[in-house]
């Protein structure tokens, strides 16, 4: 199992439209992805519990990778916020 | 009869036509129990396929009318259709009620839309539309329901409860003219969209809608107004106001970026006259090259007391900033004369257009100039800041401005605070000034005319007085002369001399004034193209 921890920068949290990108790069990966705020575990690949932790600017979230290729899940995902997110 | 309505407008502009009214579509769903319900199940995922071929589609077309922030809604419908706890919640209903299809994804749909609209975020509240919307389209695909609900045959004011964004994109934009709706906030869809297609759009309008179908309307993006079978005199009124507006419209699209070149080749500055913060927006908006009058008199009135140096570096910053680097001409306090505030304590005066006003002021009381020129100072730092003093008449005047100058900068030396260099410059509004131009040229950068109050004081005609209307010819040559003479003499002692009164927006001028050699005009923003056009349709060696 893989888990790190990340900030959100963007002005406006975690709206639809990355919310939509990182389900999409979350469901390439083969491995069982949950993202978790304050207690609440959602699946990653589903875009509306994700939007529905309601992730602003400030808030950190934890993105745990467990199964098949976690550890490339991870380092991609991490990638992937810092980079959009 | 007419019948006025307000709202908040979310985009400026003015539309006039028929009013078309959107009906949605009948959106209560039965519920229904049925046999087979894996039949039910498989019914929903081809609707579900559907939708997202349709949304695909709409993506598409959303793309290349509107742009990718606007198409990118679709691609967030087709993930939420292909959510699996909204996929779950709709087989599970179907299942384990064994109730029709549509009843699931409506109460699916509902469910997720209230767990959004009980979100502490402005945003993902906004969201809540969003399923709501994609519910609706499966359900509408399973019923077998009709197209869109617009109805409209001519470009048409187009009337609604509130529109889902796939709504929005489906409709025909050729005949949408402006959007009016009952609910809406500005961060939603019709609103986006609205700016996207530069059409002006009310929102929160409370209209009685059963009888306006087909009836002429009229929508003020600008003062929120929604008119229905307006009077002639407002048709008529709005007419006008739409013409000019399409006029402006039609020249910034020709002479955005443009330099204001005659056409053989001389070029000039026109900027714009502007007397609040606010304003600026107008100035970008009409792509004037700078601010060569920024009256600061606003400042100064509608209070109480004189304001801080604090208060007024705030405002200089913000436009020096917002302007980016383009001039933006600061003209010192012009209270007195018609401008009166009662905390200056000013004495009552039988003729005030000639009393104790502007610089006068400042020189009889240099601790309310020296707060303003500390203020301009500080503020110059951040931009390209000239300052300007108006009322002068004599050279002497000019040099005790820049004693009171190099102290004020003295002040800031021995504080650290930053500041530029300003140029320098004066209004010519006083005859002296006119005749003595050679000699203060010699002592500024620049001259700008004010041709309001040269006028005035020229023809010996006030302002004020309605009864002279007749008198104060404002092509008179008098006043003509003494702006070329006020020109050629400012050229040959060193300056540059542009118009910032009334004068300088008259197109039938503009010749006339390029033939003298001025150097800028300054107009208010809404005649900047048209002044800028005048300029690049003269040709000065015919």
């Amino acid at each position: 199992m893989k888990e790190f921890k990340y900030t959100i920068t963007d002005p406006q949290g975690i709206h639809a439209r990355p919310a939509g990108l990182f389900v999409k790069e979350a469901a390439g990966f083969p491995c069982k992805v949950t993202v978790s705020k304050d207690g609440k575990e959602v699946d990653a690949k589903r875009i509306l519990g994700v939007m529905s932790l309601g992730v602003k600017q400030g808030m950190e979230i934890t993105v745990t990778c467990d199964g098949d290729k976690e550890d490339e899940a991870a380092a991609d995902l991490e990638k992937f916020l810092k980079e959009n997110l | 009869m007419q019948k006025e309505y307000s709202g908040k407008p979310v985009f400026g502009g003015i539309a006039i036509g028929k009013v078309t009214i959107y009906h949605k579509k009948d959106s209560v769903v039965k519920r229904e129990k049925v046999t087979d319900v894996e039949a039910e199940v498989n019914r929903y995922h081809k609707a579900s396929d559907e939708a997202k071929e349709q949304l695909q589609q709409l993506h598409d077309k959303a793309l290349k009318e509107v742009g990718e922030a606007n198409a990118a809604v679709f691609e967030v419908h087709q993930m939420m259709l292909d959510d699996l706890d909204y996929q779950e919640s709709v087989e599970n209903i179907i299942r384990t009620q064994g109730v029709n299809a549509e009843f699931a994804v409506a109460t699916t749909g509902d469910n997720f839309s209230e767990m959004f609209a009980n979100m502490d975020d402005d945003y993902m509240r906004g969201r809540a539309a969003d399923v709501k919307d994609i519910s609706n389209r499966v359900v509408g695909i399973l019923s077998g329901a009709g197209a869109t609900g617009f109805t409209a045959t001519e470009p048409s004011i187009l009337l609604a409860d509130d529109l889902a964004p796939s709504e929005t994109v489906q409709l025909d934009k050729s005949l949408v003219l402006s959007f009016v709706t009952r609910h809406g906030s500005t961060n939603s869809h019709t609103a986006i969209l609205a700016r996207t297609m530069n059409i002006p759009a009310l929102i929160g309008v409370d209209f009685t809608e059963d009888d306006m179908e087909g009836h002429m309307g009229i929508v003020d993006g600008y003062e929120g107004r929604f008119i229905v079978d307006p009077d002639e005199k407002v048709l008529a009124e709005y007419q006008k106001k739409k013409e000019r507006e399409e006029e402006q419209q039609r020249l910034l699209q020709e002479l955005k970026g443009k330099p204001n070149v005659t056409k053989d080749g001389h070029e000039i500055n026109v900027y714009a006259n502007i007397g609040s913060v606010k304003d600026v927006a107008d100035v970008l908006q009409n792509d004037a090259g700078g601010i060569g009058l920024f009256r600061s008199e606003f400042l100064y009135l509608g209070c109480d007391d004189y304001p801080t140096e604090e208060q007024q570096f705030k405002a200089y910053k913000t436009v020096a900033e917002n302007m980016a680097g383009k001039k933006v001409i600061i003209r010192t306090l012009d209270i007195g004369a018609d401008k009166q505030v009662d905390y200056f304590r000013l004495d009552h005066e039988d003729n005030p257009a000639m009393g104790f006003r502007a610089i006068r002021i400042c020189l009889k009381r240099p601790d309310i100039f020296k707060t303003q020129l500390r203020a301009i100072y500080r503020a110059s730092y951040y931009g390209n800041i000239s300052i300007m003093f108006p009322m002068i008449i004599s050279v002497d005047e000019v040099k005790r401005i820049k004693e009171i100058i190099a102290e004020v900068k003295k002040e800031l030396d021995d504080q650290k605070l930053p500041y530029k260099d300003c140029e320098l410059g004066i209004m010519v509004e006083t005859p002296a000034a006119v005749w003595m131009a050679e000699e203060l040229a010699k002592e500024v950068d620049f001259f700008s005319i004010g041709t309001n109050d040269l006028t005035q004081y020229t023809l010996a005609c006030d302002r004020q007085n309605p009864n002279l209307e007749d008198f104060a010819d404002t092509h008179h040559p008098a006043v003509l002369r003494e702006i070329e003479h006020t020109i050629k003499s400012g050229h040959k002692g060193g300056a540059w001399v542009g118009i910032c009164g009334e004068l300088g927006a008259d197109t039938t001028l503009t010749e006339t004034f390029l033939r003298m050699g001025v150097d800028e005009l300054s107009v208010s923003p809404s005649r900047v193209l048209a002044v800028r056009n005048a300029i690049r349709n003269t040709d000065l060696s015919k």
